[in-house]
């Protein structure tokens, strides 16, 4: 997807903080990523160590929570929880699923020096 | 004797190490992770009030930002503008190639005196805010260079320069690729999909970020659907799959089939804003 300015966001709020909690060198970051949201793991990292450079969080460990889909079923209205796009309704076998969570893109939290 | 494991004292981390079975563990360098008072142990009292298991406590700062969170303050800075204005705001988002600049083109021509601008999101040349502006409608191009969609602070900054009137019409069109715009709130009202017959009945399923995000999608080229077999029902029943709440048009900008609804779908949803 953008993992690119995903990350130069990700470098924004860090910088952000930097300020506010006066730290100077970030070592490990937290990400919650919904299941859905579209964001490729390794492009992630691999734009990681490019945009991080220079920056308090160069060198700092990235580490990715997945969040869990959830969609709402057009053939049952109920909520249900997926793991992939396309699977049916776990409750009534329904394809028409339209995602309701799942698209999460947060920074949890970081540790600092 | 201790009551909690049967050691022969409380351990304490003052304690000597080699007279506890924990020694191995309490002769490792003290981290402040929890306070111990006896038997009750206090995860919640560092400087971050909470644990996380690998975490060295006093140094963890909870962000819980959304990554995207500048962007998507801009994006609510750009929407308050235009609902203030009442201006009806779009998205076009395709890929390259599925007739985006034409259909904009036909579109200022048969609103005719409706007020409009338009803002132009390639990667280079100005050739898409040229043919805009060859139809007497103002337009910005925003070059991206490198980058792969339009955010919602260059939007902000063409429609300070565009100073869109008020009960207006404002189509933005987005860099030709259906993955990254899906990410990105500019402050629209409604992402508009457009998908050209000649694309592949399946490309709703291959690309669906982009499809769920949208408020309407426009079948195009429907001029070229016998000639190149598209199956349309299947491009629809594609599309409801992915997004069973989306509308659904089809046209063609060359012959004008189809326009009418458009037209309508646009001037229902401006008057909605009034």
């Amino acid at each position: 997807m953008h993992e690119m300015s995903l990350v130069e966001g990700i470098r924004a709020i860090v910088e952000d903080q930097s300020h506010t909690h006066a730290f100077t060198r970030v070592t490990r970051l937290r990400l919650e990523i919904g299941r859905f949201a579209g964001v490729e793991k390794q492009a992630l990292e691999f734009a990681w160590d490019e945009v991080m450079r220079g920056c308090v969080a160069e060198g700092a460990k990235l580490e990715i929570i997945v969040l869990p889909g959830q969609a709402m079923c057009f053939d049952c209205a109920r909520m249900i929880e997926i793991n992939d796009r396309f699977d049916p309704c776990p409750l009534c076998g329904g394809g028409k699923l339209l995602p309701q969570g799942g698209n999460e893109m947060r920074i949890k939290d970081m540790e600092v020096l | 004797m201790c009551a909690v494991c049967g050691c022969h004292d409380v351990p304490t981390f003052d304690a000597k190490p080699a007279m506890l079975p924990f020694a191995n563990v309490l002769a490792q360098p003290a981290k402040p992770l929890f306070q111990n008072d006896k038997h009750n142990y206090h995860y919640g009292k560092g400087a971050a009030e909470v644990s996380v298991p690998g975490m060295s406590q006093a140094r963890l700062i909870e962000v819980e930002t959304a990554i995207l969170s500048k962007n998507d303050a801009l994006a609510a800075g750009n929407r308050r503008v235009l609902t203030a204005l009442r201006v009806l705001a779009l998205n076009l988002v395709s890929s390259p190639g599925s007739g985006k600049t034409t259909l904009l083109c036909r579109t200022i021509e048969a609103l005719g005196d409706a007020p409009l601008a338009v803002i132009e999101g390639d990667q280079q040349t100005s050739n898409d805010a040229d043919r805009i502006r060859a139809t007497g409608a103002k337009a910005i191009q925003i070059n991206t260079g490198k980058g792969c969609h339009l955010d919602a602070q260059m939007v902000g900054h063409a429609m300070d320069d565009l100073r869109p009137r008020p009960n207006s019409y404002l189509f933005i069109e987005n860099v030709g690729n259906l993955v990254c715009p899906a990410g990105f709130d500019l402050g629209e009202d409604a992402k508009v999909a457009i998908l050209s017959v000649t694309e592949g009945e399946d490309k709703p399923l291959k690309y669906p970020d982009i499809f769920t995000a949208a408020k309407l999608a426009i079948l195009t080229k429907i001029d070229l659907a016998p000639h190149c077999d598209a199956d349309l029902d299947a491009y629809d029943a594609n599309l409801r799959r992915v997004n069973p709440k989306i509308d659904i048009l089809r046209l063609s900008s060359r012959t004008g089939e189809g326009m009418a609804g458009w037209l309508d779908w646009l001037k229902t949803h401006l008057a909605a804003k009034a």
